[in-house]
């Protein structure tokens, strides 16, 4: 177990070290020099040229790279080209937003999709089967920022319940934030939800067909039993996979979202620093989130481990 | 003919096809004919709800939004076709490649991109592309696309490895055929069906995205008429002209259902070994 997650631990790093490579390299190459767009087509050359040294722009790209991923090992991502913030600080603030927001998002998710897979799976081929699958197939094909704006139309425009964007701040009560996250929250979690559930009954049922659950009703325990006691558990590996690979969607598919219901998060600080120029948001931004997914990946892979031995010699 | 027969009786595959050839036959039908000139604006006319002249009604500008939806559609799918086209071209290949050579350096290569290429998230991708090269239809081709690539290797490897052990594959390989005819020849016709149902996936997938990808501006430009960006024009009014809203998001809704229905029933025409996985 230690020796698999050694292996595991030693390539989330080299992954996260070719991430880096690759958004470095993208960014790079970038058309346009920060420090003339900082100061606008009117600068001379002298004040461009001293913006450049200030910013670190002078030295070769390899220096810059090892300078950027060996800042961000201690914690430092640099400083905005145009707040002239750290980095460090502007993604912090905005974390706060899009991180809640992803988690409430997976769990909103998880408690719809859980009830409604184990219920399409134990009333297989009736009706409540075919309305909860036609319901998911829907969910799937509704792009969840169209899915939003209805939410506002019907929740914050007409009934006025929720309002139809903005983010109080944390300082102001939790309840307060959680209630402007939630049609966000709602609207992420939707499809997810619709994939979720489709997994978590076909796994059901995959699950239900094996020996050991053939043994386990022959030795008298009704289908229902069979089901809770051997089934779930082991229909739970592929579930896991999925809700390990939604988290990485939800990260991403807030940075839609957030634009929707304008939230201060993490997808409108990258749209800002694009229209901005401000490539080392873009690029510390970008890294965060493939480390997220790297991170999660990594996580259930030790965890499917932990849980069951015969995946410790594979891969 | 046993398959078209076969094809009529599958409802999903049915209800799916018609979905999707509906909006297929929109978009061509756009090239030639549209109620209204969608480039053409009409602001006496702005704001319309719909009517017997105006079916969806108009737009703040007084374009006609069924005419829009109808040429919108070519947007949708040229983008999602080409972005599939990309992850088939390149992806089954290298699959193909990887798979043929198991375990090899090649192997190890391939597949490790693969995994560094589904660490970012699609519309990562599409953000640092935009961030490099600006905006625009071709930049979101190429953003799904590259997240196709893997997809489609993925796919293409797991299959062909499990061909590679069977009795048809060793004959060939006796009878003196090298891995590239072999997998050419005797794998790839036999993941074909494979291929065909993930690619309708794709497709819908793709479609999603680059309804996202316009509407927050990183998609189709003005005047490329786009849903996405239909939907993204239609926010600030969507108070007292809901309708602008409505209907570009029922067209995406309804290709993309159309399209995962239609994937449904093709595996379980294509794959009679693959229906188990589906109930």
């Amino acid at each position: 177990m230690l020796r698999y997650s050694l292996k595991r631990l030693l390539s989330l790093g080299l992954s996260l070290l070719a991430a880096s490579a690759v958004i470095f390299l993208a960014i790079e190459v970038v058309p346009g020099d920060p420090a003339s767009y900082m100061l606008g087509i009117n600068a001379q050359p002298d004040t461009v040229a001293a913006l450049r040294e200030e910013l670190g722009l002078n030295v070769s790209a390899f220096e810059r790279y090892i300078t950027w991923v060996t800042g961000m090992l201690t914690g430092d991502f640099g400083v905005s080209y145009t707040y002239r913030t750290p980095v460090v600080d502007m993604i912090g603030d905005r974390i706060m937003i899009s991180l809640p927001l992803a988690i409430y998002a997976l769990t909103l998710s998880t408690l719809i999709a859980f009830p409604a897979g184990i219920l399409a799976a134990s009333k297989r081929g009736t009706a409540t089967d075919v309305s909860i699958m036609g319901a998911t197939q829907l969910g799937v094909a509704i792009p969840n920022f169209w899915f939003a704006m209805l939410l506002v139309v019907f929740f914050a425009i007409n009934l006025r319940w929720f309002s139809a964007g903005g983010f109080p701040g944390w300082d102001k009560g939790f309840f307060v934030s959680m209630k402007a996250l939630t049609l966000p929250a709602i609207s992420l979690a939707l499809p997810q939800a619709s994939i979720l559930a489709r997994v978590m009954r076909s796994a059901l049922i995959d699950t239900m067909n094996e020996d050991f659950i053939r043994t386990a009703r022959a030795k008298g325990l009704t289908k229902r039993q069979a089901m809770w006691k051997h089934a779930l558990r082991n229909a739970m590996i592929p579930v896991l996979t999925i809700i390990g690979l939604q988290f990485s969607f939800l990260m991403a598919g807030a940075i839609i979202i957030e634009n929707v219901f304008f939230l201060p998060g993490l997808g409108r600080l990258v749209f800002q620093s694009i229209s901005q120029r401000d490539l080392i948001v873009v690029e510390s931004v970008v890294m965060l989130l493939v480390f997220a997914v790297v991170l999660v990946t990594f996580i259930v892979d030790i965890a499917y481990a932990a849980v069951d031995p015969r995946l410790r010699g594979r891969s | 003919m046993q398959f078209v027969k076969a094809a009529l009786r599958n409802r999903s595959f049915m209800i799916g096809a018609t979905l999707a050839f509906i909006f297929i036959g929109a978009a061509l039908i756009s090239f030639l004919w549209t109620p209204f000139d969608v480039t053409k604006l009409d602001i006496a006319h702005k704001l319309q709800k719909p009517s017997a002249l105006h079916w969806f009604g108009t737009d703040h500008f007084g374009r006609d939004i069924f005419a829009m939806i109808m040429v919108g559609a070519r947007t949708s799918i040229a983008v999602a076709v080409v972005a599939v086209g990309i992850g088939i071209i390149l992806g089954v290949p290298l699959g193909l490649a990887a798979a043929a050579r198991k375990d090899s350096l090649l192997d190890e290569i391939i597949m490790r991109t693969n995994d560094l290429v589904l660490a970012f998230p699609a519309l990562l991708i599409a953000i640092m592309i935009t961030a490099v090269f600006g905006p625009s239809v071709i930049n979101a081709i190429i953003a799904i696309g590259i997240f196709n690539i893997p997809v489609f290797a993925r796919l293409t490897r797991g299959a062909a490895l499990s061909l590679w052990t069977r009795d048809f594959v060793l004959s060939a390989r006796v009878a003196g055929k090298n891995q590239t005819r072999i997998s050419i020849e005797h794998i790839l016709p036999n993941i074909l069906n494979l291929l065909i149902v993930q690619g309708s996936i794709q497709f819908s997938l793709g479609i999603l995205a680059e309804a996202g990808l316009s509407y927050v501006g990183l998609g189709a430009q003005p005047p490329i008429p786009s849903w996405g960006r239909m939907l993204a024009e239609s926010q600030t009014m969507i108070s007292f002209a809901p309708h602008l809203a409505i209907f570009p998001g029922m067209a995406i809704v309804l290709t993309v259902l159309g399209l995962n229905l239609m994937g449904d029933g093709l595996r379980d025409l294509l794959d009679p070994r693959l229906r188990r996985s589906r109930t």
